[in-house]
C-alpha cells in the first residue's frame, strides 16, 4: 500500500532538497551519532538516504525508520561539514513529520504525553506557568525531599527513576515577575528592542532573562518584554509538528510586531536557531509572510546583536577568573555564531578564556533528546564533562538552557565544583560591579 | 564469474556464525545507505553488511565466499568518487571502519603502522604528533580511511612534490581470496627479494586481496611554508607560470587552479572581491627551510608577473595564507551548491598539455549546452572538470555522457588518462580499455583471475573477467 504524497511530506518535499546530498561522507566525521556507532544509518548520509528512499516510493515509513530519525539530535554539526550546502534542518524536521503522520509510533503512552506537552503545555502560557509553580512548590516545601526519602522514586516507571534527579530546580521567580513590560535605560535611547523570554529559560533560568535586560539598558536598549509569551514552536519544529509550530510563529508574531523594533532579541541557542526561520516557515502565508520576513531579518542572539552594536566593555571583573565556552549545537551550527561570545567573554576584566576541546561537539542535551534517548545522551554528557575538566576552569559558558542543564547536572554527577553561567550573565556580574 | 543472485540461507547462516548481531546487517533500513559510496547517480543494494574487528574476520569472510560462492565488495567509509564500493550484485559489503587504529609510530625508522580503518587525518595526526609528515592529502582525508586510500592509491593537493599514496606505502598486511594473510614489504628502505608484491594491491581497488593493516614512510615536517595567489587573464599564462617555475628548479609543494566558471561560482559563493574577468586564479605554495622557502615565493612572484599575471599577493601571516587558500579550498562547495548533482570528474594530462585541455572541456561544455567547472593540480595535470547537472533531467544526463567522452577520448589523444586518483571501479569501466589497450588488459586480466579465480573480490569493477560483451 503506497502513501498518498498528500500524507506523506517527504513526498510533498521539493525533491532538489533531498537531492542536494551528493552522498561525498564529509558530514561523518562531525555527526556524534556516527562517531558512537560507525553504522551509516546513524549519520547525516545514511538518514538522506533513508529519506530518499521514501520520496522515491522504495520505501515505506516503518518503524525502524521513525525511531532513526528520533536517534538523530538534531545538532546540525553536519550542515556546517556539508560541501554542498544540504539543508539538514528541513530535512530532518520533515522527516519527523513523516515519522508522525505516518503513526509507526504511535503508543497510547507516547500520544498521550506528546498532546500534553506540545499541545497543552507549550501552546499555553498560563498552564505552563502554572504547572511551574506546582513543581517549584513540590520542591522547596520539602514534598520532593520527602518523595525521595520514602523511596518513592522506585514506583516511577524506569525511565522516568533515572531522569527523576536530573529535575531541574524550577525558580521562584519567572521572568514575568523580574522584568518590567518596558524597561529604559538611564542615559540616551539608541535602540528598541523585543525581549524574547523562552519557555525553559522563564522557569528555571530567569534571572539569565534579568540580566539580558540589564545588560541591553547598559547598551542604550529600550526593552519591551510582553508579560505573556508564547512558546517559539522550535520544540513543535523539530518533534515532527509542523502546523502546530507554524500555529506559535503566528501567536508570537501577534504579541511582537516586528516592525516596531530595531531588534528582537533572543538568549536562548535552540530557540534563536528556529525564529530566524519565520521567513520559510511561515512564507507560503500571505497574511503572514511579510511579517514573518521582517521579523526573520530582526531576530538576533543576544551575544550577535552587543557585537553589532558594539556593546561597551566592562571595567570592573565578573568575579569568576578563568571561563571555558561550550558552543551551543543551535548557536554555531544553527546560526553559525561562533566569535561573538567569545568577544563578549574576552572583554570582560579579569576573565582568562580557556578553549575547550571539542568546543561545537554536542553536549546530549538536543532538545528533549536526554528524555527520549538517555542512553546517547549520556555519554555525550560524560565526553563533553571530560573535556570541560580538562580546562581545569571554575566556569563553564553556554548560551542555551538545554545545553546549561545538561552541563550543570554533568557537573553535578562527576563532582566538579564547575559552574554553569550564561555569558551574557557574566557580563552583567562585570557591569554590576563597576563603581557608581 | 558469480551471477548475481540472492544470498543462499546456508551462506547468510554462516556468515552469522561469524558476525554477532551487532556487526551484521540484513535489515532494509541498515542497507539502503550501503547503497552508495560518494560516487553520483549509482546505487546498489548489498545483500548484508558485516563489520570486521581483526584480520581474522577478514580471512573468516573470504572463506566462506570462496566456498558459498558470494561477491566481497571491501567499505572503508564509501568516500570513493569511482563507483569502487558499490556492491557488486548478490554482494556482501565487508566495512573495515571499526578497524581504525594507529598501531605504532616508529621515529628511528620514520614508519607509521595502522590498521586499515583507520581514518587519513588520524595518520596524519600521529605523524605530526611526532614531528612528522604524511603527505598525501586527498579531499576526503577527514574521514576516509587509509586502506581505501591504498585500494584506490589516491592522490591530493602535494603530488607534485610529494608524490601519492603509493610513494608512502612501505608494507601491507593482505588477505587473499583463499583467506591466506600475507605481509609484504618491511621498515627496510631498500629491499629487493622478489617481486614487490606489495605495488600490485596498491590501486587494486578491492580486486586482488583485501589490505587488513599498513605500514607507511613518513617524513619530517617542513618547517616554513609561504602561499601566493596570482590571477591571470588567460589560462595559458597561468600554464606557462607554472611551467616556468619548474624549469627554474623551483618544486612548490601547491600549484592549484581555478578556471573562469570555477571562479564565479566562489565569488557568487564567498563574495571574496575574485576579478569575474579572470580567465584562471593559481594559488601556489612552497614549504622547506625558512630560507629556501623566502627566494622561492619571490622567484615565483617574479616569474608569475613576467608572465602576465594580473595580480599577485603574497601572504605574510598564517592567517592571511588561510584567506588566500579560501578561493581553492571553496572551489568544490561553492560548485556543488549550483546544481543538485555534482560529477567530478579527474581527467589527467601531462602537465605540459594542461591549458590545452581546460580550453577543451570549456570548449565541449558549450558544444553540449553544459556547466562545467574545472579546477585541480596544475603542477601534475589532474584536472577536476565538474559537471553541474542534474540526474532527473535525462536528456541532459545524456548530454553529459557524450562529453565525458570526448573529454576522455582527447585526455587519452594528447597522452593523459581517464583518472588521476580516483580509481576506475564502475564509473570508468567503460573508457578502461580505450585508455590501455587491449594487451595491458588482458595481463590484468590474467593477473586478476590468478589472485581471485573464483571472482569473489569486487566483481563488476575496472573490468570484466571473461572477454568483454561487444
Amino acid at each position: 500500500m503506497s502513501v498518498p504524497s498528500s500524507l506523506s511530506p517527504l513526498k510533498a518535499l521539493d525533491y532538489g532538497v533531498v537531492q542536494q546530498c551528493m552522498h561525498c561522507g564529509m558530514c561523518l566525521p562531525t555527526c556524534p551519532t556516527y562517531d558512537e556507532t560507525k553504522l551509516e544509518r546513524n549519520s547525516p548520509r545514511g538518514r538522506i538516504s533513508l529519506m530518499r528512499a521514501i520520496a522515491d516510493g522504495r520505501m515505506e515509513a516503518t518503524k525502524t525508520f521513525a525511531d532513526e530519525m528520533y536517534f538523530c539530535l538534531g545538532c546540525l554539526a553536519c550542515e556546517t561539514a556539508c560541501p554542498a550546502g544540504v539543508n539538514y534542518t528541513e530535512l530532518f524536521e520533515t522527516a519527523r513529520a513523516e515519522a508522525e503522520q505516518s503513526g509507526v509510533l504511535e503508543k497510547p503512552t507516547r500520544s498521550w504525553i506528546r498532546s500534553l506537552t506540545l499541545k497543552g503545555l507549550f501552546m499555553h502560557p498560563p498552564v505552563l506557568r502554572a504547572v511551574g509553580r506546582l513543581l517549584w512548590w513540590y520542591q522547596v516545601s520539602g514534598a520532593q525531599a520527602l518523595f525521595r526519602k520514602a523511596g518513592l522514586v522506585r514506583l516511577l516507571p524506569a525511565n522516568l527513576r533515572t531522569l527523576e534527579p536530573q529535575t531541574p530546580e524550577v525558580q521562584a521567580k519567572f521572568s514575568c515577575d523580574l522584568i518590567a513590560p518596558i524597561e529604559r535605560p538611564t542615559g540616551e535611547i539608541r535602540h528598541r528592542v523585543a525581549l524574547l523570554t523562552g519557555c525553559v529559560q522563564d522557569l528555571i533560568l530567569a534571572n539569565v532573562n534579568r540580566d539580558t535586560a540589564d545588560v541591553l539598558m547598559a547598551n542604550g536598549c529600550e526593552v519591551h518584554t510582553p508579560a505573556s509569551q508564547y512558546c517559539c514552536g522550535s520544540l513543535h519544529g523539530h518533534n515532527g509538528e509542523i502546523e502546530a509550530a507554524r500555529t506559535l510563529a503566528r501567536l508570537q508574531i501577534d504579541t511582537i510586531d516586528p516592525f516596531q523594533f530595531d531588534a528582537i532579541i533572543t538568549n536562548a541557542a535552540g530557540c534563536g536557531s528556529h525564529l530566524k526561520h519565520y521567513d520559510h516557515l511561515l512564507g507560503e502565508d500571505p497574511a503572514y509572510a511579510p511579517r514573518a520576513a521582517e521579523w526573520s531579518r530582526k531576530v538576533r542572539d543576544i551575544s550577535e546583536w552587543l557585537v553589532e552594536i558594539g556593546f561597551r566593555k566592562p571595567t570592573a571583573s565578573a568575579g569568576a577568573t578563568s571561563v571555558t565556552y561550550h558552543e551551543a549545537c543551535h548557536l554555531c551550527h544553527g546560526q553559525k555564531i561562533t566569535r561573538q561570545p567569545r568577544e563578549v567573554l574576552r572583554s570582560i576584566p579579569g576573565l582568562k578564556l580557556v578553549e575547550l576541546a571539542e568546543s561545537t561537539w554536542c553536549c546530549g542535551s538536543a532538545g528533549i533528546y536526554n528524555i527520549t534517548q538517555p542512553e546517547m545522551a549520556a555519554k555525550l554528557q560524560q565526553r563533553k564533562m571530560g573535556h570541560i575538566a580538562a580546562t581545569k576552569t571554575t566556569c563553564v559558558a553556554t548560551a542555551n538552557p538545554g545545553c546549561h542543564l545538561q552541563l550543570q547536572t554533568g557537573a553535578r554527577q562527576m563532582g566538579l565544583e564547575t559552574g554553569v553561567r550564561h555569558p551574557v550573565s557574566l557580563l552583567a556580574d562585570a557591569y554590576r560591579a563597576e563603581p557608581r | 564469474m558469480i551471477l548475481p543472485s540472492l544470498m543462499t540461507f546456508s551462506a547468510l547462516d554462516a556468515l552469522s556464525q561469524i558476525f554477532p548481531p551487532d556487526r551484521l546487517l540484513s535489515e532494509v533500513e541498515d542497507l539502503i545507505p550501503y547503497a552508495r559510496d560518494g560516487t553520483a547517480a549509482m546505487r546498489q543494494m548489498p545483500e548484508v553488511v558485516v563489520f570486521a574487528e581483526s584480520r581474522d574476520d577478514v580471512a573468516a569472510t573470504l572463506k566462506l565466499a570462496t566456498e558459498h560462492k558470494f561477491p566481497v565488495i571491501t567499505r572503508g567509509s564509501g568516500t570513493g568518487l569511482s563507483g569502487g564500493s558499490i556492491p557488486s550484485p548478490g554482494g556482501v559489503v565487508l566495512c573495515l571502519a571499526r578497524m581504525n587504529r594507529v598501531l605504532e609510530v616508529d621515529s628511528a625508522n620514520l614508519t607509521l603502522r595502522a590498521q586499515a580503518g583507520a581514518t587519513t587525518i588520524s595518520i596524519a595526526e600521529a605523524a605530526e604528533a611526532q614531528g612528522l609528515f604524511y603527505p598525501p592529502d586527498p579531499g576526503s582525508m577527514k574521514i576516509s580511511t587509509i586502506g581505501g586510500n591504498v585500494a584506490e592509491n589516491s592522490g591530493g593537493l602535494r603530488g607534485l612534490k610529494y608524490g601519492i599514496t603509493r610513494d608512502y606505502v612501505m608494507g601491507l598486511e593482505v588477505v587473499l581470496p583463499d583467506s591466506t594473510v600475507i605481509f609484504t614489504g618491511n621498515k627496510c628502505v631498500k629491499d629487493v627479494a622478489g617481486y614487490s608484491l606489495r605495488d600490485l594491491f596498491i590501486g587494486s581497488e578491492g580486486t586482488l586481496g583485501i589490505v587488513t593493516e599498513v605500514l607507511l614512510k613518513l617524513i619530517p615536517k617542513p618547517a616554513a611554508r609561504r602561499t601566493l595567489l596570482a590571477t591571470f587573464a588567460r589560462m595559458e599564462a597561468a600554464a606557462e607560470t607554472v611551467s616556468a617555475i619548474i624549469a627554474r628548479k623551483v618544486i612548490p609543494c601547491t600549484l592549484e587552479f581555478l578556471d573562469r566558471v570555477t571562479i564565479r561560482c566562489v565569488e557568487d559563493y564567498m563574495h571574496m572581491g575574485l576579478p569575474l574577468d579572470a580567465e584562471a586564479i593559481l594559488l601556489m605554495e612552497t614549504d622547506g627551510h625558512p630560507a629556501a622557502v623566502e627566494d622561492e615565493s619571490r622567484l615565483m612572484e617574479e616569474i608569475a608577473r613576467q608572465h602576465g599575471a594580473t595580480s599577485v599577493r603574497i601572504a605574510t601571516t598564517a592567517e592571511e595564507a588561510a584567506q588566500l587558500a579560501t578561493a581553492r579550498r571553496s572551489a568544490f562547495s561553492a560548485l556543488a551548491r549550483v546544481a543538485p548533482t555534482t560529477i567530478l570528474e579527474d581527467a589527467t594530462v601531462p602537465r605540459s598539455e594542461l591549458a590545452r585541455m581546460v580550453s577543451h572541456i570549456q570548449e565541449v561544455g558549450t558544444r553540449h549546452n553544459l556547466k562545467i567547472g574545472t579546477f585541480g593540480h596544475m603542477g601534475d595535470g589532474n584536472l577536476h572538470p565538474t559537471f553541474l547537472t542534474d540526474e532527473r533531467n535525462a536528456d541532459e544526463m545524456h548530454r553529459v555522457e557524450l562529453a565525458m567522452r570526448e573529454i576522455f577520448d582527447f585526455a587519452i589523444s594528447i597522452g593523459g588518462t581517464i583518472t588521476g586518483e580516483h580509481g576506475v571501479g564502475l564509473a570508468k569501466k567503460e573508457f578502461l580499455p580505450r585508455a590501455i589497450g587491449e594487451s595491458n588488459l588482458a595481463v590484468m586480466r590474467t593477473m586478476r583471475s590468478v589472485f581471485d579465480p573464483h571472482g569473489i573480490l569486487n566483481p563488476g569493477k575496472i573490468f570484466d573477467p571473461a572477454a568483454p560483451q561487444s
